[in-house]
């Protein structure tokens, strides 16, 4: 489980960089846009193995809203505290099984401005993926340019605690 | 924000600007909250965007070196040592106003890092936004893995090092956009768009990541001189290089 936590911690940087870094938004390409719609294909650019999850809880999902009332069995849901950010609330809920993320809800975003709802369309998804093929890796921690002490960590690592 | 598994204790603290994630035994909680203390003190005494920190007052000329903490003097001595080192690449003054911030870091970590050996634990891990300090190994032989995000590919990584007892550092453009400023020329270094050093303690590997990166093309070399230090990096146009003994740590 730590191993879980700490790559997700490093993964989450990924997403702040895509808040922090805007040049980058202008530049998606409009195909990795529409991966919002739920295919497994987020990972599939990243370079890193794809995972070898069962193909009945397929990683790239991303669904808006709670899950905790239609998980199979074997699945748990942990939710993360509502964290505040500049850009508004953000709430994360992760769906479990075996110690293992195999689902990421969000249960809260900030929808106020255009660049808001690109990151929910563009970064909360590609975080997401990220976290997921990241979880494969096996790794303790990830080394990189300093992140920022953002809400996204805190909301996405209250839930990683809250199951650990 | 405290957790993990058995006979582990997780924690990650929101301190210095950034989370600062703590992997270490259960019963080194103790020393945990001390270094968790310590880091903060740290902030309160060095950060820059503080107004009544030492750091702060220091550099308004408010407070002598005589009247501010006595690490900031340590801290200064060692700054200077750094910058000798690497020809005036790492320096205290890097947005023209002072600013140990460089140093201070990787120091602060790598302390609390120690605090928590004294305390007994021969295997932990402290993550300082994305600095990372390992002492020992992750339990059962087995090597602490590392890593390395991908600058250009947000979210994704480049590589992954392993090792035991080592520290790794990584200076870019990734998380806060080009802010690392060449102090030869006074613009933000843009060759890289990051540069990971490994070596055994984060007090230096740290300060040698942030003046590798601001040397850029020039830092193969210079770590390459360095004894007990390696480096990688990735360009700015996408392409990557390391340093001759890098490939030991490779996982």
């Amino acid at each position: 489980m730590r191993r879980v936590i700490l790559a997700v911690v490093g993964t989450v940087a990924g997403l702040v960089a895509l808040l922090s870094f805007k040049s980058h938004l202008p530049t998606v390409p409009s195909a990795a846009v529409s991966t919002t719609g739920g295919t497994s294909g987020t990972s599939g650019t990243s370079g890193t193995p794809a995972p070898s999850s069962s193909p009945a809880t397929v990683p790239g999902e991303y669904p808006m809203g709670s899950l905790a009332g239609q998980l199979p069995t074997g699945e748990t849901a942990v939710t993360g505290h509502v964290a505040t950010t500049v850009y508004g609330p953000v709430q994360i809920q992760l769906i479990m099984r075996s110690s293992k993320i195999v689902k990421v809800a969000v249960l809260r975003q900030p929808m106020n401005t255009i660049r808001d709802i690109q990151i929910g369309e563009f970064a909360f998804p590609k975080l997401i993926g990220e976290t997921l093929t990241a979880q494969t890796a096996k790794i303790d921690a990830v080394s990189g340019a300093s992140y920022t002490s953002a809400g996204y960590i805190q909301s996405l690592q209250s839930a990683l605690d809250n199951g650990a | 924000m405290t957790g993990g598994q058995a006979g582990r204790l997780r924690h990650a603290e929101h301190v210095m600007g950034t989370v600062v994630s703590f992997d270490v035994p259960s019963c080194a909680a103790d020393a945990l909250g001390r270094a968790v203390r310590w880091l903060h003190w740290v902030d309160g005494t060095f950060s820059p965007y503080r107004v009544d920190s030492d750091v702060s007052r220091f550099g308004a000329g408010e407070l002598s070196l005589a009247q501010c903490a006595p690490e900031l003097t340590e801290v200064l001595e060692a700054c200077a040592a750094v910058s000798a080192l690497s020809g005036g690449y790492f320096t205290t003054t890097p947005g023209g106003r002072f600013d140990p911030s460089g140093y201070v870091k990787g120091w602060a970590i790598e302390r609390a890092a120690a605090m928590i050996t004294a305390a007994g634990s021969a295997e932990h891990s402290v993550n300082g936004g994305g600095d990372v300090q390992c002492v020992g190994d992750r339990g059962s032989g087995q090597l602490w893995r590392i890593g390395i995000a991908d600058p250009l590919r947000p979210g994704t990584l480049a590589l992954v090092v392993a090792g035991r007892d080592f520290a790794v550092a990584t200076s870019g453009i990734a998380e806060r956009g080009p802010h690392i400023v060449n102090p030869h020329t006074g613009q933000p270094a843009a060759d890289l768009a990051s540069v990971t050093v490994v070596g055994s303690g984060l007090t230096l590997t740290d300060a040698y990541a942030t003046a590798a990166f601001a040397m850029g093309s020039g830092a193969r070399d210079w770590v390459e001189s360095l004894d007990g230090y390696e480096a990688f990096a990735i360009t700015s146009r996408g392409a990557d290089w390391q340093t001759s003994g890098f490939r030991a740590y490779l996982a």
